[in-house]
């Protein structure tokens, strides 16, 4: 048997494969509401990550825990433990320690209806546009017991705790021209915050890129690790397959 | 005397060593035309190896314990040296021991290798098969997730429709709690993975006993040399297969490495995302399906109106299985002989099932999921009962004397 028929031997395999990693491009994940937008976020940009990380201690790690991230592992974005203890940790919890929070869950539970969850793996749950559309999303709402609802996550327990840095935004429908037009439903900003809005999206990226770094430290090092594999893999594929033709030479 | 055949010497005079290996392999004589289809028998054997040992070391730091349970798989994935790959490397083989799993099936399929004199080869890799859904099923309550938690819920229930007290007896509990998550994993790490041990080599022995078929379909014992007794169209295992099988591998292990590497979730097939949320009895999930290689029989139970009836029909499903070898009266053994009669019920069941394992994922609200899975149930069904009857119909082509390239 030569290579090229060897090849088309695989080929089912390959081509079942391929649209498998390739329905893999387009994940599915746990999402409630509609269309979300893209996230603009870099997970080679330490910068942004390190912000992301200022952000996500500032903002979020008061009620919500990262109970299986560890302060030190901050490290693997360009942070020394000096700077993560100066900087990152307020509880003074030690360098090695993972990201707890002393709120109770019972009181979470009494306070916003449910116990604010685990961040530790949350972007795996939904992935980072619905994280990004969802933390850009939140608008006045005098219905709701905390006066803040989502259009990402409707009747959404957790109160706007940027609101400070976004400003306050309203939800706008509009029905398009004609009889029966179709509803659309839109954000309006209708008091500016401390940041713009195009500084406010940077600030919401970042902490979704650290919240995905966060999600798998390990990502880089994974896709790292697994380049050298395949390379590795293709030369013995090469190897296997000179040595099954010497063996096979003299079946007919 | 050289030192290492005297030794082997004394190891045989004790032990069965050279017999075994000339009887297995050096002098096990397989069909020289095996073709793509039959890579699948080696490399899920392969897969079986990867998950016995990813998961003696997955074993050393998890906890079956409802309390710390997700958070041990967390601690793996982060704190354990290279736990992130095993952990990865056993999740991605659970589905691709399904993946060849199939492929091995559809491979007897086509060549009619569960027909006689090979029955009990069949029936055997039937009953792997059961204790594979059944090691898989259990295994996927470990993380411990939200799918885990509810999936192993849904699938339990099933049992109250049938008998309530022996649902309770499964559990050891009212709702999937603890003490189901215990018994789980022992039956995932020690008791099911013995008898899969036992029963892949019940397999094998019982395959070589009978010798392989080929995507002929014809015995090559029926052609022996008069003189050595060997099959004229059969080579010698080892080294011919064994070295093909290491190029099979090599294409496996590349592909198997492209989803543990660049998509370990497989678009969230192989890994839920709802899975990365702890389990929470008091939280359903709108949409619970199970993991992709139970969504055909899935889709069967949901398309019967009636819950009793709809898990005998899922139950009869697999079950069905085990009778091909009594239910297929053709005169050859091979999809290359057979008729077009045969032909266009195997692929509509081929096209049937694998339509059902989409509709398995799918929201059962949504208008086509049960009209569509209705269709292809039937269609599934039919392959089988009308078997008997259409097998004898079909007009079928002279099978050659000897094996063909």
């Amino acid at each position: 048997m030569n290579l090229k028929s060897l090849l088309k031997h695989f080929a089912p395999l390959t081509a079942a494969l391929a649209l498998g990693v390739g329905l893999a491009v387009t994940p599915a994940f746990a999402n409630e509401g509609g269309a979300v937008d893209h996230a603009p976020i870099n997970p080679g940009d330490q910068a942004s990550l390190q912000r992301g990380a200022r952000n996500f201690v500032n903002y979020c790690l008061n009620c919500h825990s990262a109970a299986y991230m560890r302060y030190s592992r901050m490290t693997e974005i360009g942070l020394t433990e000096e700077q993560i203890k100066a900087n990152l940790i307020f509880t003074g919890q030690k360098v090695g320690e993972t990201m707890a929070v002393a709120m109770d869950r019972a009181d979470g539970k009494a306070w916003f209806g449910a116990p604010p969850p685990d961040l530790s793996v949350e972007s795996r749950v939904r992935g980072a546009d619905w994280l990004y559309t969802y933390l850009r999303g939140f608008y006045q709402d005098e219905s709701r017991p905390t006066g803040w609802n989502n259009i990402a996550f409707p009747n959404v327990g957790m109160p706007h705790v940027l609101y400070q840095l976004q400003g306050v935004q309203k939800l706008v429908e509009e029905k398009a021209a004609g009889e029966g037009g179709e509803v659309h439903h839109r954000l309006e900003l209708v008091k500016p915050g401390q940041l713009s809005p195009e500084e406010f999206d940077r600030f919401t990226a970042d902490l979704v890129n650290y919240m995905v770094w966060m999600g798998e430290p390990v990502r880089a090092a994974r896709v790292q690790i697994g380049v050298v594999v395949m390379f590795f893999l293709v030369l013995a594929f090469f190897l296997t397959l000179a040595l099954k033709k010497e063996f096979w030479k003299d079946i007919h | 005397m050289s030192m290492l055949s005297s030794l082997t010497q004394w190891v045989d005079d004790r032990l069965p060593l050279t017999s075994t290996w000339k009887a297995h392999l050096s002098e096990y004589y397989a069909p020289k035309n095996f073709n793509f289809w039959y890579y699948f028998g080696s490399l899920a054997l392969l897969v079986l190896v990867i998950q016995l040992v990813t998961g003696i070391f997955l074993t050393m730091n998890y906890k079956p314990d409802a309390r710390y349970a997700f958070a041990s798989v967390e601690y793996i994935m982060r704190d354990v040296n290279y736990g992130w790959l095993i952990r990865y490397m056993h999740s991605t083989g659970a589905s691709m021991f399904f993946v060849t799993v199939y492929l091995h099936m559809l491979r007897g399929l086509m060549y009619g290798s569960y027909r006689k004199p090979r029955e009990l080869v069949w029936l055997i890799g039937m009953a792997i098969y059961l204790c594979l859904m059944g090691e898989a099923f259990m295994g996927y309550l470990l993380p411990w997730g939200q799918m885990s938690y509810w999936g192993a819920q849904v699938i339990i229930s099933l049992f109250d429709a049938i008998s309530p007290p022996l649902a309770l007896w499964i559990r050891g509990d009212y709702v999937v709690s603890d003490a189901t998550l215990n018994r789980f994993f022992a039956f995932h790490v020690i008791a099911l993975p013995l008898v899969l041990v036992g029963l892949v080599l019940v397999h094998i022995i019982a395959l070589h006993e009978v010798g392989s078929n080929n995507p002929d379909g014809i015995e090559i014992k029926k052609n022996k040399d008069p003189k050595t007794h060997i099959p004229l169209d059969g080579i010698p295992f080892h080294p011919y297969y064994t070295v093909k099988d290491l190029v099979g591998v090599t294409v496996f292990l590349a592909l198997f490495s492209a989803v543990v590497f660049f998509a370990p979730e497989m678009g969230g097939y192989f890994l839920e995302a709802n899975n990365f949320i702890p389990a929470d009895p008091l939280k359903t999930p709108p949409h619970i399906s199970p993991v992709w290689y139970f969504t055909p029989f899935y889709a069967i139970l949901r398309a019967v109106p009636n819950k009793v009836f709809g898990v005998l029909a899922m139950g009869a499903s697999v079950v069905i299985f085990f009778l091909l070898p009594w239910l297929d009266n053709g005169p050859v053994k091979s999809i290359r002989y057979r008729g077009s009669l045969y032909k266009a019920f195997f692929g509509l069941f081929i096209v049937a099932f694998l339509i059902l394992g989409y509709m398995g994922t799918q929201d059962p609200n949504l208008w086509y999921v049960n009209p569509v899975s209705r269709v292809c149930a039937i269609v599934y069904f039919a392959f089988f009962l009308g078997m008997p009857l259409y097998t004898k119909l079909d007009k079928t082509k002279q099978e050659p004397e000897r094996v063909t390239e």
